[in-house]
């Protein structure tokens, strides 16, 4: 290469660096706000109304109160919409406020392992920077802690810093005794549908029968949720991350603001279900010496204690941490939503994939008025929150696509969900649900998730399969007994025909043959087929509508 | 014995026979048992291929027993002995189309399709070891076509008048055998011999060129399998005036096996009647495995039902089984992996059938099979 050349490369060089600086999360966002689950305006709308709605139970439940959430959206322009959401939660500290809704990556549950709602604190504040974004306005927050004043904010996001812009702030009174109320405006669109607020909205009250919700929709339409069960769910424990999950970098922070004085210490202090006996095990089998300093540790070192963890025989973490919705429960919300004939469902024991606990839980509705000729509805939930989008990408899909569920009397196109008249609600709890994407639609496939899921599949598939073909029996068994009925008389009479008998002796002969063919019938199996619980109202939230004809408004 | 005596003997035999079956049943329905008709198995495993050169029916038997499951099959089968009582003490006939849709008389027994009631029907037939005719069911299906110097006497059944057919007049066609051949009367001209041909392009080429006159043959176009009617109709000629019939058809395992085999010795599933409906005495002049391979024909590679037909006639045709001249041709075939039409003498010129091959193995009866 000549010296012109090198010259030349070397101004190249100078000109990029003048380019590159530091990009904010924030403005990150702005231009990816896809990632988020804003990526078209009805998405939008459907994100929003998650987010405060997450937030709202996670904050209740976290405070020990039955959750009273109110949803209102008000269209202001034909694609504006005006979104509220409040709840009765314990409210939020005044400093606080502007942090929790005007901050990207801020919150209280990306430190801490325990199973809640939202995980990395991006949720809410990406709301507030799409209304701000789409609308160029404000949100305004009101939030009261018990036995003080309310708090009145409007904030916006300095993208490229991502800190609050207060615009506007005050002390208020609230007759609430304490709780917070979101109000933003978004550039949005409201449809009905498997994928609208009120559908996701319905399938929140099925996986939260503690929580009553107040939704008005852009329609006018008024439902109430109400709370079944007047218990909060057990409250889930905050654990230590399993060393098992643990990756190379975390570790290495990890030691660097560890406080403990050895690296014996630094990992029965840190990390769940690791007792001193193990520590020395695993500092012996990485050949380093267990009293040494956690922070003079260098990344080699790292790296052969991670290695060393896989030779060593580690407890799983505790699952008493997880907080499941119950079979029971799960399939109460089924046969609220669905009039089938048979119902079941199963929780299966906990199991951990990386290091994670996690619990499954599944529960079917056959039969009743369901299609059919189409694939089965699928409902999916991680962590009591409904998942509308990305179906195909989930790994709970995967593991109903995988389990055979020909076995179980049902057809299946090879590689798709089973055909037939079925829903499936999938539920995963864990203290950290991995979601192949920020916008939490789709849960990543770990083979020890989908394993689970399989399992728990399999249970109910086995237990749908003896009703349908006790289903199956009954029928034929019917249907044999109508062939009696039908085809009987016509024997008779040929007889009668051919041996030119008297009416009167045809009487005898189908008399006769009855008897002959009924004595060998056992009796008929009882099928139990109502559903008392089925609500139809309830059933009929979020199923699109035909577009009615003007005149039908008018009467 | 004349037929019109014949015909009725028979009546009354199979109106005997419906009398006992039916009272039967009702015996045991008075006695709270379960009635039940014995079918004989009609299928190649329930025939032996007898001395008098014909597939005999053994004594294997279906027992259909009335159940919920099989009422509606018991049902139809009475619902259809009844028609028969009723067509044969009416002096009518029916045919299985017709009987088809008297079906759909029947209310929740009609069947939805005629090949339930033609199963029905072959039940009913086997179950009285009686022909179709004699119950008064007839098929739709035409007879071969014939051409040659033969005269048939035929009578208007409405009338009673003579009728008669020179099949020597048909020019470039044929004359069409009749579903019933049993009233028919034949005055045979100058023919020594019969030469029975699978395709109806074959049986064209020849009766276009009235290649009978020369011949001395009469021809009759099979048109595949060949019917009950055509293999009574050659058989009576056979027989009643001693002209031997020889086949022709493709080189392939159906040509033999369905066609030349179902004409000469019957079937499996007509096993109960076979005795009247085949021609023992019929020979196979071609096309065998030998000509293809001495007349160079031009052929198709053999289809994987070929294969299984060829496996399947070695392994449970009775007939196969007793002349090792057709295990070895279908063996040769199967070796060939080839099959051969009769068109694909044309190659040698479109005349050369009847110009060469035909006169070289009518001529030679050594090249026959039997």
């Amino acid at each position: 290469m000549d010296a012109q050349n090198q010259k030349v490369l070397g101004e190249k060089a100078l000109e990029l660096a003048s380019k590159q600086r530091v990009i904010s999360v924030a403005e990150f966002f702005e231009k990816n706000r896809h990632l988020l689950g804003f990526d078209n305006p009805r998405r939008a709308l459907l994100t929003v109304v998650k987010e405060a709605v997450d937030n709202a139970l996670d904050a209740c439940e976290e405070a020990g109160i039955l959750p009273e959430i109110i949803v209102e959206i008000h269209q202001l322009a034909e694609d504006r919409y005006r979104v509220i959401v409040e709840d009765n939660g314990p409210g939020i500290v005044k400093q606080q406020i502007p942090h929790i809704f005007a901050r990207l990556l801020y919150g209280s549950k990306f430190h801490k392992l325990s199973q809640s709602r939202g995980q990395q604190g991006i949720g809410i504040s990406a709301a507030v920077l799409y209304a701000q974004l789409t609308t160029g306005k404000a949100t305004k927050i009101t939030s009261k802690i018990a036995n003080d004043k309310a708090h009145f904010y409007e904030l916006m996001i300095d993208t490229a810093h991502n800190k609050p812009l207060i615009t506007a702030e005050s002390a208020v009174e609230w007759s609430k005794q304490h709780g917070t109320r979101i109000e933003m405006d978004i550039q949005a669109s409201y449809m009905k549908g498997l994928q609208s607020v009120d559908e996701y909205l319905k399938q929140t009250a099925i996986v939260n029968p503690h929580a009553t919700i107040i939704y008005l929709n852009p329609k006018q339409e008024q439902f109430i949720f109400q709370r079944v069960v007047e218990e909060l769910p057990k409250p889930p424990k905050e654990i230590k991350p399993h060393i098992l999950g643990v990756e190379l970098g975390a570790l290495m922070k990890m030691l660097q603001h560890s406080s403990q004085r050895t690296l014996k210490s630094f990992l029965t202090e840190n990390f769940s279900r690791l007792g001193s006996n193990t520590a020395i095990e695993i500092c012996k089998e990485a050949k380093i010496d267990y009293n040494v300093n956690p922070k003079t540790l260098t990344r080699d070192d790292c790296e052969r204690i991670l290695k060393a963890v896989k030779h060593v025989k580690i407890k799983a973490p505790p699952t008493d941490c997880l907080s499941p919705i119950t079979a029971e429960q799960l399939e109460k919300g089924l046969r609220k939503e669905i009039d089938a004939e048979f119902f079941t469902a199963v929780s299966r024991q906990p199991s951990v994939y990386r290091g994670n606990p996690f619990i499954v839980e599944v529960a079917v509705a056959y039969g009743g008025n369901q299609p059919s000729d189409k694939q089965a509805r699928l409902l999916r939930f991680a962590n009591r929150v409904p998942l509308l989008y990305q179906q195909g990408a989930c790994a709970l899909t995967k593991a109903v696509t995988s389990v055979n569920w020909k076995s179980y009397g049902l057809q299946q196109p090879s590689g798709s969900l089973p055909v037939g008249p079925l829903t499936i609600a999938v539920h995963i709890a864990s203290v950290w649900v991995p979601f192949v994407s920020e916008s939490k639609d789709a849960i990543a496939s770990y083979p020890e998730i989908i394993q689970e899921v399989r399992l728990a599949l399999q249970e109910v598939g086995r237990r749908l399969a003896l009703y349908i073909r006790k289903k199956h029996r009954v029928k034929e068994e019917l249907k044999k007994r109508s062939y009696i009925e039908k085809y009987i008389p016509h024997i008779a009479e040929s007889i009668g025909e051919i041996l030119e008998l008297q009416p009167e002796q045809v009487q005898v002969l189908k008399q006769d043959l009855f008897e002959i063919l009924e004595k060998t019938r056992k009796p008929v199996e009882e099928l139990k087929q109502e559903n008392p619980e089925f609500d139809e109202e309830f059933a009929k939230i979020g199923i699109e509508e035909p577009s009615k004809g003007e005149d039908h408004e008018a009467s | 014995m004349k037929p019109a005596k014949k015909t009725q003997d028979s009546k009354q035999n199979v109106l005997q026979l419906i009398q006992s079956r039916v009272e039967a049943i009702k015996q045991a329905i008075l006695e709270k048992k379960h009635p039940e008709l014995a079918i004989p198995l009609r299928n190649l495993s329930n025939v032996e291929y007898s001395s008098q050169g014909f597939f005999e029916i053994k004594d294997k038997v279906k027992i259909r027993r009335l159940t919920a499951a099989t009422a509606k099959t018991f049902a139809q089968t009475l619902r259809m002995i009844a028609l028969s009582k009723q067509l044969l003490n009416q002096v009518d006939i029916a045919t299985k189309r017709e009987v088809y849709y008297v079906s759909k008389n029947w209310g929740d027994v009609r069947f939805n399709e005629q090949p339930e009631s033609d199963a029905v029907m072959d039940d009913i037939e086997a179950m009285f070891r009686v022909n179709r005719e004699q119950l008064g069911f007839i098929p739709e299906e035409d007879g071969a076509a014939i051409v040659g110097d033969l005269k048939v006497i035929d009578k208007n059944p409405l009338t009673g008048e003579e009728e008669v057919i020179d099949c020597k007049k048909m020019g470039s066609g044929g004359w069409n055998i009749p579903n019933s051949v049993e009233r028919l009367q034949f005055e045979p001209g100058k023919v020594d011999i019969i030469l029975a041909i699978e395709t109806s392009s074959m049986y064209q080429r020849l009766a276009y060129h009235r290649w009978w006159k020369k011949s001395k043959a009469l021809l009759a176009s099979l048109r595949g399998v060949p019917s009950r009617a055509t293999r009574r109709f050659l058989r009576r000629l056979n027989e009643e005036h001693g002209i031997p019939v020889v086949v022709f058809t493709d080189g392939d395992p159906y040509g033999w096996l369905n066609i030349y085999r179902t004409l000469k010795v019957g079937s499996g599933n007509a096993a109960h009647i076979n005795k009247y409906f085949c021609v023992p005495k019929a020979r196979f002049i071609g096309i065998t495995a030998k000509d293809i391979i001495e007349y160079e024909l031009p052929t198709h590679p053999l289809k994987e039902q070929d294969f299984k037909r060829i496996d399947d006639g070695l392994k449970n045709d009775p007939f196969v089984k007793h002349y090792k001249e057709w295990q070895q041709e279908l063996k040769q075939l199967k070796k060939l992996k080839k099959r051969a039409e009769q068109q694909a003498l044309a190659s040698k010129g479109l005349n050369y059938v009847m110009s060469n091959y035909l006169p070289e193995k009518l001529s030679d009866e050594k090249k026959w099979l039997p």
